[in-house]
């Protein structure tokens, strides 16, 4: 009983400090300047004239480096479970007979397939002039080789060629922020190339090589989550 | 356009409840697809389109995959 009379009020405390907190802000109103900042200055100090990705890249570059290795960390646990070999995959494959699509699945699924490459790679590219990006292209990319998957059950990617170049796409993102510190501005991911002329293909300086670098990464990790995952598949498994 | 916006929110948490009530769990990942989706919608609409983009192929596309394998995997229907 006096127990819970002591929780009920030591609820009611956290309630009314978390209200009395919520009280003290004005609703809707803009607390910090930064974001009015980013709208006047971005086009300015650095060519792209997606605003977002400006910030993720330029303004908060280091902390799109910390995402990558977060995404890489996920996609190495995955790995580490459920890698094989691709001549295991393709036995187990075999083995496991999954039963095959409908014939229009699976040649329509083999035909969209590069017009989505194809515009994983246009949301990659346009990254710094229109709303998407590397992450965004490369999910683009990695939802493509997914309709794949679902619809050939034995198809099968070349994972090592995958794990290299996710390494090499990875490796390249440091490099670039490394190049920065032989530059004037001497600091990690400086913006060094030639900003050009905002609304271009080739402008915002070190932007669109990064975001090709974010782009070939996101898109090679997800497709090699969804390859270790489709291999588990059989189609005795569940009630069935 | 504020109604289109306020049934897009409505069908959000139809949507997500359904998921979560079903038995049939195959029927609830879908669902859980739909509701992203809706979700990414709203996000257009709310003029965030890289976030929009980010829901869509993640959320409603990938997320959901991989919960169908587990669900394969698993058993179909809640007991």
């Amino acid at each position: 009983m006096i127990r819970s009379i002591f929780y009920s009020l030591f609820l009611g405390l956290i309630i009314a400090a978390v209200l009395m907190f919520l009280v003290a802000f004005p609703f809707g109103q803009n607390k910090m300047g930064v974001g009015q900042y980013y709208l006047d200055n971005t086009v300015k100090e650095t060519g792209a004239s997606n605003v977002v990705t400006a910030v993720t890249l330029e303004y908060r570059g280091f902390d799109t480096l910390g995402e990558m290795t977060v995404l890489f960390a996920a996609a190495t646990g995955v790995s580490l479970i459920f890698y094989l070999s691709d001549e295991e995959k393709k036995k187990k494959k075999r083995e496991n007979n999954r039963t095959k699509a409908n014939f229009v699945v699976r040649v329509g699924s083999r035909i969209i397939f590069p017009f989505v490459i194809l515009f994983g790679i246009y949301i990659i590219l346009h990254g710094h002039l229109t709303p998407g990006g590397g992450f965004q292209g490369g999910a683009v990319i990695a939802s493509g080789v997914l309709m794949l998957y679902l619809a050939n059950p034995d198809i099968q990617i070349g994972r090592n060629k995958l794990l290299v170049t996710e390494g090499l796409a990875g490796l390249t993102y440091v490099l670039i922020g490394l190049a920065g510190l032989f530059t004037p501005a001497k600091s990690f991911l400086a913006n060094f190339l030639p900003l050009g002329t905002p609304g271009f293909i080739l402008s915002a300086g070190i932007l669109l090589p990064l975001y090709i670098a974010v782009g070939v990464k996101v898109g090679s990790e997800f497709s090699g989550i969804i390859d270790d995952l489709f291999s588990t598949i059989d189609e005795n498994g569940g009630e069935e | 356009m504020i109604y289109f916006i306020w049934f897009l929110i409505l069908l959000t948490v139809v949507f997500a409840l359904l998921s979560v009530h079903l038995k049939d769990l195959l029927a609830a990942v879908i669902l859980m697809g739909a509701s992203s989706l809706v979700v990414s919608m709203l996000f257009l609409l709310l003029q965030a389109p890289d976030v929009a983009m980010s829901e869509a192929s993640i959320g409603a596309a990938l997320t959901m995959a991989i919960y169908i394998i587990v669900v394969k995997k698993t058993e179909r229907r809640e007991k």
